[in-house]
């Protein structure tokens, strides 16, 4: 038998399908591979072995019952620990929720229990998604599977790194300026921001409302097409939800397969790579653009006069949504609760004294900043200006779509960072997301596809974004790239990772 | 009780003009809450009528309940509002326990009503306009017990207990503009006005709108200027006064401690105060000025709330009719003179005189019931008319025994006292008791023969013509029969019997 951890989703869904192999040995392989590279890795908070293996078990009895299962059934899969998980511990990877169980499911955990995906655990984050490098989780860094001294991106480097080191064949995520791409990007793995309201939020801790996007984290286009099939679509409990059903994602994801671009109009950026951009990264980038153009496809510059303004707006409208979004923590009804050390003890300053031991200095600094932008006599100079901002951002996303079907850019500007890099230079580790942010601000969706590496042997990310609605898009130009970039490099990417 | 100086009420209105300003809340009557699929109700234990939502736990998200818009927009068009074509929810933001987000879903400046008017009529007649600045809606907070300590309050209190029942039950808050020109009214309009939307609230069946359970709450905004032509002076606002009387007392206290303020050559600070139901004072809350920051900013989470003008049509075209038409058509029906049917008003009897109609009683004979005797005996028993355990159907009851010659007025109400005394209906009574008129004429003539024998120097005058005595003979017949003769028959019978 081979390594079954070595697999994507979709083989191993084909697999169990015929009777290969059941969800207990597939989960069991992944456990295995779990206890061994956890030491090195460090992408799980917790890891649910029996619950995983209890539904394994249950989905192989329904298999075996010959009832219908769903595309995935009985591969297991990794939550980002930001989403509510009922009887599991959720933490957002802060101290001020260290040993809440969850009392509900997030309506994404309900369709994964439902469709019969073993739940392996609940991966790291940066404290409530706020970070680009998992260096602000409270429980310690992830290591990226590529260079244990790296970064595996943030905030979703837990989910990232788990894929990427085969510890699971899927994982989710989530997105507010890039906390699926950028860590897919520097892990060499797929991340998918699907268009806002595609999946829905229920359930998953509100970092920014406007903003958060849960979605796949997987090893190939194709699998991460069948995650998004299987969460997305409309859920009645979150009023942003898209009322309308998906387009057919994965009929596009293996339609891309083929490699072929014909009659695709791809349009590059002009105003997101060259300047601040790794050298390494942006001639991946050129060279996957040559191959698309190569494939067929019409490639095209376009220009987004407000996108250098996207990151300004998003540190006003982030920290500001923060801000409200955070307030419910407060010691009175789940989660950390502390008493002042003297004084007397009143809810105020109960609430007080948890909020200060609870939160880690970066949640503390966007809680400051969002209450400031917030503030009466700021709305208009601050939140008002970023929220007008965000409307030039949409208008740029729509002409640039009056002339191309999708756009292109490097995921991030650089390869994944050494820990400590750029934990003290603030600007320089929120400019990771530069690339990342604009989609978010206009709900578009976007995915980063592996691009090869840089000078250092790190990954670099290739990241095509569509118009509203139009994920299919993402999945047939992702599976065409990863197709013609599979075939110059022989093999998946992370075949040429390091043993672990 | 109080320490505060006041000036005696109509030496202040006689120097100073009163503007008052009322801010009702109403809890709707929905099945479930806001934005929350939890049920409500009146009287269940302590935190059973909650969710994750309800409780604001971190991932929940709130989504808009259709049937509280409903409610809304028939209260702002039986307020005669405008009804807005986009409206957005926001967030208040302010930390306390009972607001289990730390922030209150309302709507600040986008309400989904304004601009409205409500003619208030006056105990002597007078109708009084009313201008409604807008009608919003908004979320409860839970409910905060504070256990130990003095008086119930939170200071000093040991400890406080919340019930998050209350927590997100739906509110349309009514907001007046400032109510110019009352004079010294201004305690009557304020009462006459909440009474008339608790009248409307009612008929527009969207609240039970009972006053002792806090359905129906107002804060009362009072402040004095010199003049009427002067600007307005600084208000206090009066929180949570609940019943019609508290809100008289509210006013006339303010206006007196005001009074007393300026009287001294100082400023009123503006402030919130809580109302003592006990004594009728006020006392200082906390101060509020307009810099009271509540960082609103619309609610990411919530679509707009955009009503169709067909809905909207659809709504007003179902309106029920409202209190004030009903009472000019029932004037006009029940024929009533203008002073007869203000006492019905002002006694609360219009709907149990109105329902008692409905029983096939003549209005005149309704009226003759509810404003009579059962006025007196509620009046004796300090309760409202509609609290008196009778029904409208059991007082036409009465009134047909009455018709029928089973029993006369003087034995109804023995009849009364019986129902009140939870005996059953009328007739029940009537024969429980055995009350019922005497019409067989062998036991009158028995007590007729008796009462003569004893009487002959009576008996004698009447023969000889003088018809005078015969009511003594009556009145002792009458009392021989326990009063359940029929007086008419009685003279009959006894004129028979002398053969005058």
């Amino acid at each position: 038998m081979t390594d079954l951890t070595c697999l994507s989703a979709a083989a191993l869904a084909d697999g169990l399908a015929a009777g290969e192999y059941t969800s207990v040995d597939v989960t069991q392989a992944h456990l295995n591979r779990i206890a061994d590279v956890e030491p090195a890795i460090h992408a799980f908070l917790h890891v649910s072995a029996e619950e995983a293996l209890a539904a394994a078990r249950e989905t192989d009895a329904k298999r075996a019952a010959g009832q219908k299962m769903a595309p995935l059934a009985g591969v297991p899969i990794a939550i980002k620990d930001l989403v509510v998980t009922k009887g599991l511990p959720t933490t957002a990877a802060s101290k001020i929720l260290e040993g809440w169980i969850p009392p509900y499911d997030a309506t994404i955990i309900e369709r994964i229990k439902a469709a019969g995906l073993p739940i392996l655990g609940k991966t790291n984050l940066d404290e409530f998604a706020m970070g680009s490098s998992t260096e602000h989780s409270a429980f310690g860094p992830t290591r990226n599977p590529w260079d244990l001294g790296r970064i595996p991106g943030g905030s979703g480097g837990g989910s990232a790194a788990a894929v990427a080191a085969f510890e699971a064949p899927l994982a989710i995520g989530t997105d507010t300026g890039g906390s699926i791409r950028q860590p897919g990007a520097v892990t060499g793995t797929v991340g998918v921001k699907p268009t806002y309201g595609s999946i829905s939020r229920y359930g998953c801790i509100a970092m920014a409302s406007s903003l958060d996007q849960a979605g796949p984290v997987t090893r190939t286009v194709l699998d991460a097409a069948l995650l998004h099939e299987l969460l997305g679509g409309h859920d009645p409990r979150d009023s942003t939800s898209l009322n309308e059903p998906l387009p057919p994602l994965v009929a596009a994801a293996k339609q891309g397969a083929s490699g072929d671009l014909t009659g695709v109009r791809v349009g590059v950026v002009k105003e997101m790579h060259g300047e601040g951009y790794q050298p390494g990264v942006e001639a991946r980038f050129n060279e996957a653009v040559a191959q698309m153009q190569a494939a067929g496809a019409e490639v095209i510059e376009v220009s987004c006069p407000h996108f250098p303004y996207a990151f300004d707006a998003y540190y006003l409208i982030m920290p500001a949504e923060v801000s409200s979004n955070l307030a419910k923590f407060d010691g009175m009804r789940f989660g950390l609760r502390v008493e002042p050390r003297e004084g007397p003890i009143t809810a105020e300053r109960v609430m007080s004294a948890t909020r200060g031991a609870g939160f880690g200095p970066e949640v503390k600094r966007r809680i400051i900043l969002g209450t400031y932008a917030l503030g009466a006599g700021h709305f208009d100079e601050y939140y008002g200006a970023a929220q007008r901002v965000r409307t030039l951002i949409q208008r740029d996303f729509a002409e640039a779509y009056a002339q191309v079907d999708v756009l292109v850019s490097p995921t991030a500007p650089t390869t994944a960072f050494r820990f400590g890099e750029k934990v003290d230079d603030l600007m320089a580790m929120y400019l990771n997301d530069v690339a990342t942010i604009p989609a978010n601000l206009a709900g578009v969706p976007g995915i980063s596809v592996p691009a090869g590496l840089s000078d250092d042997a790190m990954p670099v990310g290739f990241q095509i974004l569509a118009p509203a609605k139009a994920d299919d898009r993402l999945y047939r130009v992702g599976a065409a790239l990863e197709t013609l970039l599979e075939r110059q490099w022989g093999a998946p990417l992370l075949t040429q990772a390091p043993a672990l | 009780m109080s320490n505060e100086k006041l000036v005696d009420y109509d030496d202040a209105v006689k120097r100073y003009d009163p503007v008052i300003g009322i801010e009702v809340h109403v809890e709707l009557g929905t099945r479930t809450k806001m934005f929350d699929g939890a049920e409500q109700g009146f009287g269940a234990p302590a935190n059973t009528q909650v969710t994750p939502i309800s409780l604001g736990l971190p991932g929940t998200l709130p989504v808009t309940n259709g049937k509280a818009v409903e409610y809304a927009i028939r209260i702002g068009l039986a307020l005669n509002c405008q009804i807005a074509e986009v409206c957005r929810f926001a967030r208040k933001h302010y930390f306390y326990p009972d607001i289990p987000k730390n922030f209150q879903t309302s709507q600040s400046d986008e309400p989904i009503a304004f601009d409205g008017h409500l003619d208030v009529e006056l105990e002597d007649g007078t109708m009084f306009r009313v201008e409604i600045e807008r009608a919003h809606m908004e979320e409860d907070a839970g409910k905060n017990t504070h256990v130990g300590g003095a008086d119930g309050r939170i200071h000093g209190a040991d400890y406080s207990l919340v019930d998050y029942n209350r927590s997100g039950i739906p509110l349309v808050e009514i907001v007046t503009k400032p109510i110019l020109g009352a004079g010294e009214r201004a305690p009557e309009v304020a009462r006459a006005y909440v009474q008339t939307l608790r009248d409307i609230f009612r008929a527009l069946e969207v609240s039970e709108a009972r006053m002792e359970r806090g359905n129906v709450r107002a804060d009362i905004n009072v402040s004095l200027r010199p003049t009427p032509d002067s600007p307005l002076g600084t208000r206090s606002e009066t929180k949570n006064v609940n019943s019609f009387r508290s809100i008289e007392k509210a006013v006339r206290y303010e206006v007196s401690r005001h009074a007393a303020i300026l009287d001294a050559g100082n400023k009123v600070p503006q402030e919130t105060r809580h109302f003592h139901e006990e004594d009728g004072t006020t006392s200082s809350g906390r101060p509020k000025s307009d810099a009271d920051d509540y960082r609103y900013f619309p609610e990411p989470d919530l679509v707009p709330v955009a009503p169709s003008r067909q809905w909207v049509e659809d709504i007003r075209a179902a309106l029920p009719e409202l209190p004030a038409a009903r009472r000019r058509r029932l004037h006009d029906a029940w024929g009533f003179a203008d002073a007869e049917m203000r006492d019905v008003v002002n006694a609360g009897a219009l709907d149990l005189i109105d329902a008692t109609v409905a029983a096939e009683t003549t209005p005149a004979a309704a009226r003759k019931w509810w404003m009579g005797e059962l006025s007196r005996v509620a009046k004796q028993a300090d309760v409202a008319l509609d609290e008196l355990a009778i029904t409208p159907a059991q007082v036409g009851e009465l009134q047909s025994l009455i018709d029928a010659k089973r029993i006369n007025d003087k034995i109804a109400r023995q009849v009364i006292d019986g129902v009140l005394a939870g005996e059953g209906d009328p007739a029940a009574v009537v024969e429980a008791r055995g009350l019922e008129i005497v019409s067989d004429d062998g036991p009158l003539l028995a007590a007729i023969d008796e009462t003569l024998a004893a009487q002959p120097d009576i008996v004698e005058k009447v023969r000889g013509g003088n018809l005078g005595p015969i009511g003594a003979i009556i009145g002792a017949v009458m009392k021989a029969t326990k009063g359940q003769a029929d007086a008419g028959r009685v003279r009959e019978l006894i004129i028979e019997r002398i053969g005058a």
